[in-house]
């Protein structure tokens, strides 16, 4: 009897994360699968060094790293992007997105200059 | 804040408005006037040792960065980077680009190289000797920033000067001493001011900056694994007492991805950025706040009741996932012996660690634990001030005020570990000390300024200004100005039940921070601010002394007062080096304990054997078995690394405490770390350590007995030795395997050369197998000396 209120809970905890999700304005959505699309790379990339080996092991790292830190900029970026956020009101979200893409240069610059 | 009263309060207020913006702006002037004298003062303190001596470079370790600079300078960055020295650690080599810390190299190639092409003739030894003086200023003033960040630009000054001229880091950074501290420090003051500021505006283009000011960290000193450490405890902090926020994510995400990858980039670092257990606790709380981030996110589009049940949910499924993924990785990091952290590390955890296992880490003086007293003479009155700033911290306790009570708290710990690391606690110390100073003086002139009579002449602006320090946002109307005003002059404890209940109702909070403010009495806050006033004098006076006196010694050139006050100049060590460089050739090798090897280089121009770096035990233990070994078995060991000649420091005849008798100790130690044959106890008698006629026989005959004191009778006829302060044991002897070269003018180096092979043994057979059988026949009763 527990087990089928715990099942029947757990549908409508998914049912209600999937309608408010269904809730984000589109810009917003489109960063977040921007998001899972570089952390699915580096996945496969991990995947990829568990089978081959990791031998150039600097750029099995710039590889990873880079991606993660997409991923972590792009997170960054959907928190100032968003206007639910009550901290970054007053930031303007071309500012937001011009510092994204000056961390961004930097980070590939690194990555660029790392993976040999 | 001026903006919106001015406009609400009309015409009769613009005056005051007027004249607030231009006493800001008056205010801005004078701290920016104030800031270049603070740099100016840093610049200055640090002079001492250039008129008191010359512009020389001072110490071991400096040397050895101004050798690596003149190369630079010379060749080209592509050659540093790819450099490997043949010239040190004979006949191993080492590989410089690999395992230095191009920072401070870099950087004064950098200006050498900038002040070269605009045509100021500066030479590389200038520009060395002189990068720490710049850097310490550039470090107050990177003081100032992080504690205008924290709690307004008042103690942001106080601090910048307090850190110009806090003795501890002077002690660093004297004009002259070329060490990777002097830029260091700077930037770490630099990284904790950036990561504060993006913390408290959330910008990722400071999260880009502190990222890059992190990587100058990590090019410049070893020390940045504090700082990778540090950060993490803090967003620990944050998130255990409830202040995540989405600044804190931004603030610490970025930096982890990119200053991992920005650490990678040095070849000194290389992978240890992501292998070694330094570096886990960013790894770790990297994966904390990703969790943490997206329980908050969850939380913030669900409804209370979906959200506890997707906390029972998740909690019980992920703590079986946590528990397995910890009981791997601590499979995996208990598999190495050190459980993954170097010595270093180890030592600072474990103080006893070093002594136990690793002698050569224990026998440097700078990483001894520091004495009581050295935390007086090194941050004097700030030892008073540090916890009344830790104190003003918790008023309001925000996140940077939290990062800086951490800063200080582990500083301190790590300061009583190892008396090097006093100067990591110097900035903490001082920016608590200008906190706690700052807040002293505006309690103690507000306390003045609203009990002498008529101070104000438009008391709206005194009670204006009052509110603003209170915080309140509250406006200001125009007929509310005469009631607030008597409410001003009150005492805070009654309470206000006349006109002024109207305001009261209105603004409840302006009404309770005015009655919690303490306005002392008025002598009582006079005399206390003239004795701040008179703690700062002494502060500086104490730090004026320490700095001419305590810690501008070269240590290259020694000085002493004669009885009649003449200055007696010592600079035996450069006659030698400099009698090297001339009359010896420029492939000869020359062994001396590990101290002298980077001057060795740098100023004689001669391969050595062993340097400061100390990355290889067992050649410096070769060199420290052949100082403890006899004539003939230190010919030989020194023959087979092809040395010529081999130099001592002696100071028994002028009193020179730090002299290779006094570290003869950690020789013999060194040396029977690696080869059994030496054991300290014999050469101490009763476990004393002697060299006079009771001294063993093992002590006596060792060769750095003998090169120390070959024909030391000639100089009083009697052999008294003035740093132990007795006649030495063995007085009449001769050298058989080595003949004295050259002895400095007070005998304070003395080198010896080699004495070659001798075509022909009288009476015996060659060195062959037949005598090595005998010996070994000899020997099987005790340990075997590898070197027969």
């Amino acid at each position: 009897m527990g087990r089928s209120s715990t099942v029947k809970e757990t549908q409508a905890l998914f049912q209600s994360l999937r309608s408010a999700y269904a809730a984000t304005p589109n810009n917003l959505k489109i960063i977040d699968v921007f998001v899972g699309f570089a952390v699915l790379t580096a996945i496969i990339q991990v995947v990829y060094m568990a089978v081959v080996g990791s031998f150039p092991f600097n750029s099995f790292l710039s590889g990873v790293l880079s991606c993660i830190g997409t991923a972590v900029l792009a997170v960054c970026l959907r928190i100032q992007v968003n206007k639910d956020n009550k901290e970054f009101k007053d930031v303007a979200p071309e500012r937001a997105f011009a510092d994204f893409i000056l961390c961004n240069l930097v980070l590939h610059l690194v990555i660029m200059n790392f993976m040999g | 804040m001026a903006s919106p009263e001015s406009a609400v309060n009309g015409p009769t207020m613009t005056a005051g408005a007027a004249s607030k913006s231009l006493r800001n702006a008056f205010g801005g002037v004078i701290a920016f006037i104030i800031l270049v004298l603070i740099g100016v003062l840093a610049f200055s303190i640090r002079l001492f040792s250039v008129i008191k001596y010359e512009s020389v470079i001072h110490e071991f370790d400096p040397y050895f960065n101004y050798r690596v600079t003149q190369f630079l300078s010379k060749n080209g960055i592509y050659d540093f980077w790819n450099w490997f020295d043949d010239r040190t650690w004979y006949p191993l080599g080492r590989v410089i680009g690999g395992t230095v810390y191009p920072g401070l190299t870099l950087t004064a190639g950098t200006i050498w190289k900038v002040v070269n092409s605009l045509n100021i003739p500066l030479s590389v030894e200038t520009v060395c000797v002189f990068t720490a003086p710049i850097f310490s200023a550039f470090a107050s003033w990177a003081a100032y920033l992080l504690t205008k960040e924290v709690k307004g630009p008042g103690a942001g000054l106080t601090a910048a000067a307090l850190l110009a001229m806090v003795p501890s880091y002077i002690s660093r950074s004297v004009a002259g001493s070329y060490d990777n501290e002097a830029v260091a420090i700077f930037a770490l003051v630099f990284t904790f001011y950036l990561y504060i500021k993006t913390l408290n505006t959330g910008s990722l283009f400071y999260a880009t900056l502190n990222a890059l000011a992190y990587f100058y960290m990590v090019c410049s000193w070893g020390g940045y694994t504090f700082i990778i450490n540090l950060i993490p405890m803090h967003v620990l902090l944050c998130i255990v007492t409830g202040r995540y926020s989405s600044r804190l994510y931004i603030a610490y995400a970025p930096l982890v991805v990119l200053g991992t990858l920005l650490a990678s980039l040095v070849p000194v670092v290389g992978f240890n950025a992501v292998l070694t257990s330094e570096h886990f606790a960013s790894f770790l709380v990297f994966i904390i706040i990703h969790v943490v981030a997206l329980a908050y996110y969850i939380k913030g589009i669900l409804s209370p009741k979906m959200f506890k049940v997707a906390v029972t949910l998740v909690v019980s499924v992920g703590l079986a996932v946590c528990c397995a993924v910890i009981a791997i990785l601590i499979a995996v990091v208990a598999s190495s012996p050190t459980k993954g952290w170097s010595g270093r590390s180890l030592t600072l955890l474990d103080p006893t660690y070093a002594s136990k296992y690793i002698p050569i880490i224990a026998s440097v003086s700078e990483h001894q634990p520091p004495t009581w007293p050295s935390y007086f003479m090194d941050i004097n009155v700030l030892a008073f001030l540090v916890p009344a700033g830790i104190i003003a911290c918790f008023m309001p306790l925000t996140d940077s005020s939290s990062f800086v009570i951490l800063y200080i708290v582990t500083s301190v710990y790590f300061s009583g570990v190892m008396v090097r690391l006093m100067l990591v606690l110097a900035p903490a110390a001082c920016i608590l000390s200008g906190i706690a100073l700052s807040e002293a003086f505006n309690v103690l002139t507000r306390s003045i300024k609203f009990q002498l009579p008529g101070i104000a002449g438009n008391p709206s602006i005194a009670v204006r200004m009052w509110r603003k320090e209170n915080g309140s946002s509250t406006v200001v109307a125009p007929n509310d100005i005469p009631k607030t005003e008597e409410a001003a002059k009150e005492k805070p404890a009654k309470k206000n039940r006349k006109k002024e209940k109207e305001n009261v109702e209105k603004k409840p909070t302006p009404s309770k921070t005015e009655k919690r403010l303490l306005v002392l009495p008025l002598e009582a806050s006079v005399i206390a601010v003239l004795l701040l006033v008179l703690l700062g004098a002494f502060y500086v006076v104490h730090c004026v002394w320490a700095a001419a006196e305590a810690y501008s010694a070269p240590s290259i050139v020694l000085t002493s007062h004669s009885n009649d006050g003449g200055l007696h100049v010592f600079d035996d060590f450069r006659e030698a080096y400099s009698w090297l460089s001339h009359n010896t050739d420029v492939d000869d090798k020359v062994a001396s304990w590990w101290d002298y090897g980077y001057q060795t280089t740098a100023m004689a121009n001669r391969t050595v054997l062993v340097d400061n770096n100390t990355w290889n035990n067992t050649h410096i233990a070769t060199v420290g078995t052949a100082m403890s070994s006899p004539e003939k078995q230190a010919w030989e060991i020194f023959h087979s690394l092809d040395v010529k000649y081999v130099l001592v420091v002696f100071g028994g005849v002028v009193g020179y405490p730090s002299d290779d008798i006094n570290k003869f100790l950690w020789m013999v130690r060194i040396g029977g770390g690696v080869f059994p044959h030496i054991k300290e106890p014999d050469y101490l008698r009763d476990g004393q350590y002697r060299i006079d006629a009771q001294a063993t026989p093992t002590m006596l005959n060792c060769l750095m007995y003998k090169l120390s004191y070959f024909r030391f009778v000639e100089t009083d006829g009697k052999g008294f030795d003035r740093v132990r302060r007795t006649e030495i044991g063995k007085k009449h002897f001769k050298l058989t395997h080595f003949e004295e070269v050259f002895t400095t003018h007070h005998w304070m180096v003395r080198i010896y050369k080699l004495k070659p092979q001798r075509n022909r043994i009288r009476g015996k057979t060659k060195k062959s197998k037949s005598s090595r059988s005998v010996s070994s026949k000899r020997d099987v009763r005790g340990k075997r000396n590898p070197w027969h």
